[in-house]
């Protein structure tokens, strides 16, 4: 990881040096333990602040929607896909962005680490795949591997798919094969087993919206929530609409989610919402063989049609 | 101050007879963290717990509360007139909140029971509840409390502060309302001549354990326009996704949004928990929007806590660094560092 931070400052200080981009997104050190900050680097000496390690959680492409300069990004595999999807969806122009590429080893799950500390983290260092927590209970050492987020521990597509400067050798993949065990658990649920499944997973949600916001697909000018003249969906914490909020934003999603994890990562209540948008994904998946953000040219499954789509579900 | 002395076994005991006096609210666990809840019957408040993701303050300001109901069926007597909600407020025992928890409720008061307004559904649930706090042993690396005129053993909010001395509590009565919770409980053992300096010794300690600092002094002394026009505002929100979580997550945040829902016929009005973090909260009817850019709306937050509230009420800033929106936040905006860079 210290090579890829020194390698991601370099090249960045390079691009701003040049006027090649007029502004780098990456992160900079945390002021806790296990989180960095999202950053954007105007100059060559700001670029000496960006640093990359396993707590970059957050979807960096969330921060370039509607840019308008020439922009540098520092982005993981799951990153870079959801750039595509920008690109695909005009938000951003494939000539304005360059894309510094992280060969991703996968982020820590914020609450493993929690659980392995077993308390509050004072201290938290990475080396060579091996991550050491500090608590007042002392110091538990993991293998990385082990505190993976659950997106990251199944993910397909470690290194990006758009790499105009690699900021390290490409990583090997870990996965051949979508990991749908989780979905396919729900769904052999009976409906009444699944109504009380999401009906626990959704109770403590305060719809903060961190799960959008955090959410490279959810740019709209005015969510379907936020709609006001009408207004759409009730604001309170009615089960309703707070149902209504999380099915509706998953079905958005469909056929783009990159399985990025942002929106788990930021969620205060720890609420998996990717069982909902993973469903979308397997569907999309199973129906037609699609992934998002694979290529800038193709548009998302639900965006476009051939004749030849599996059409035995319209009823 | 009298202080009381309770031994473990005694206070389950206690605590479950005030219920037959007051309705009791604690920290339980949920899920993967504690949350302030009315207790069951028999069902005690975890007093071991180390903290509550939501804050305290939905006792008194819950996420949506009915106010108003209404009928829009002509046929109705009361057509289109607004009655309020019924609504029973008997007697409350809060117990475990912790002082900065409740010193933020003193903060929330300034808003909501002024000379000109008087929040009645607030003001209500308020004076039922008897707070019984919980003294916080071992702060937080996220706790600058004592930055924010309270600390972990801060008694301004509480009716009564309770000390976990790891054998038992000593508990300081600091009201009558107070008194009257410990009578029903049947607490009456006061406890050894050195319990007053064994608070003090602990308090000592716990105030030192608070490894986060901030100061307000420059921000105090510079103008509003200053410090709203200063440059770094664009960069220093940029990591901010402008969700709601800190503002929800925070005992001081007190912004609410009213709204009617109406089912056929029949609606209610409600005042929904609302966050200055959004588009929507300043969204003028015409379309125009006085904080369209994100960074806006983070300026805003920090200004209004550590500024125009400052500015306004003279009763410092509008945070008790719990620390929570610190530790919730999925772009680790920190307030400690915004201040500090507001304070240059
Ligand atoms: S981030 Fe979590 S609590 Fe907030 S709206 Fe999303 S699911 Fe609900
Ligand atoms: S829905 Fe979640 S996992 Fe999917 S792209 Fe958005 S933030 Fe990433
Ligand atoms: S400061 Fe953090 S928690 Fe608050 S709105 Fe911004 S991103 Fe969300
Ligand atoms: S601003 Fe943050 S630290 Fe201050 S009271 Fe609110 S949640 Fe706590």
């Amino acid at each position: 990881m210290i090579n890829y931070t020194e390698n991601i400052r370099k090249i960045s200080g390079d691009l701003l040096k040049s006027g090649k981009v007029d502004v780098v997104i990456g992160y900079k050190k945390g002021t806790l333990p296990g989180i960095n900050e999202p950053f954007l680097a105007r100059t060559p000496e700001d670029a000496q602040k960006l640093v990359w390690d396993s707590q970059c959680r957050l979807n960096l492409a969330n921060y370039l929607t509607n840019r308008k300069e020439n922009v540098g990004i520092v982005a993981k595999g799951c990153d870079s896909r959801n750039i595509a999807t920008h690109i695909i969806e005009h938000r951003v122009t494939r000539e304005q962005v360059t894309v510094i590429g992280v060969p991703c080893t996968g982020m820590t799950d914020k609450n493993k680490l929690r659980e392995l500390a077993g308390g509050e983290i004072t201290a938290l260092t990475e080396k060579d795949g091996i991550i050491t927590v500090t608590s007042r209970h002392g110091e538990k050492t993991v293998e990385k591997q082990d505190l993976l987020q659950s997106n990251c521990a199944n993910c397909l597509h470690r290194n990006p798919v758009i790499n105009d400067i690699p900021c390290a050798d490409p990583v090997p993949e870990i996965n051949t094969a979508r990991n749908d065990a989780e979905i396919k658990a729900i769904e052999a649920m009976s409906p009444a087993d699944k109504w009380a499944f999401f009906e626990d997973l959704l109770s403590t949600c305060t719809r903060c919206y961190a799960c959008k916001n955090a959410c490279p697909l959810c740019y709209c000018p005015t969510c379907f929530v936020d709609e006001s003249r009408p207004q759409w969906v009730g604001k309170g914490d009615d089960p309703i609409d707070v149902r209504t909020y999380h099915t509706l934003r998953a079905f958005h999603c469909a056929g783009r989610c990159t399985d990025c994890g942002a929106c788990e990562a930021a969620c205060p209540m720890n609420i998996k919402v990717r069982l909902l948008t993973g469903k979308m994904e397997k569907s999309c998946f199973e129906r037609y063989g699609w992934e998002a953000g694979l290529n800038t040219e193709v548009r998302p499954a639900l965006d476009t049609f051939t004749l030849h789509d599996p059409e035995e579900f319209i009823k | 101050m009298k202080i009381l002395h309770i031994d473990k076994a005694s206070w389950d005991k206690g605590v479950l007879k005030s219920g037959e006096t007051y309705r009791l609210t604690g920290p339980v666990k949920d899920k993967d963290t504690h949350a302030f809840k009315n207790l069951n019957d028999g069902e005690l408040p975890d007093m071991g717990y180390v903290e509550t993701k939501m804050s305290p303050k939905a006792l008194l300001f819950p996420r949506s509360e009915v106010m108003l109901t209404y009928s829009t069926n002509p046929h109705d007597g009361n057509c289109n007139i607004m009655k309020e909600a019924s609504k029973a407020y008997p007697p409350r025992a809060v117990i475990g909140i912790r002082p900065f928890d409740a010193k933020a409720i003193q903060l929330v008061k300034l808003n909501f029971d002024t000379e000109e307004y008087k929040d009645p559904y607030w003001l209500k649930a308020y004076e039922a509840c008897t707070f019984v706090g919980l003294a916080i042993n071992q702060p937080s690396i996220t706790d600058f409390s004592t930055s924010c005129n309270t600390g972990p053993f801060d008694e301004t909010g509480l009716d009564v502060l309770v000390v976990d001395t790891g054998h038992g509590f000593l508990a300081k009565i600091l009201s009558t309302k107070g008194q009257a919770w410990a009578d029903a409980a049947g607490f009456n053992i006061e406890a050894g001549a050195d319990a007053a300096s064994k608070i003090t010794a602990m308090k000592k300690e716990a105030e030192a354990n608070i490894v986060s600092k901030i100061s307000v002094d420059k921000i105090a002394g510079k103008t509003v326009l200053e410090l709203f026009d200063a440059g770094h505002w664009e960069d220093t929100a940029f990591g901010c996704i402008n969700c709601g979580t800190c503002t929800f997550a925070c005992p001081t945040c007190w912004c609410f949004d009213i709204q009617d829902e109406t089912y056929g016929t029949q609606g209610v009005r409600i005042k929904n928990w609302d966050s200055c973090m959004t588009g929507l909260f300043t969204m003028h009817g015409s379309g125009h929007n006085p904080r369209e850019y994100p960074y806006q709306r983070t300026r805003q937050r920090f200004m209004h806590k550590l500024k125009y509230f400052m500015d306004k009420y003279q009763e410092g800033i509008m945070c008790v660094g719990c620390g929570r929106c610190i530790k919730q936040c999925p772009a680790n905006i920190d307030i400690r560092e915004i201040c500090n860079t507001m304070n240059q």
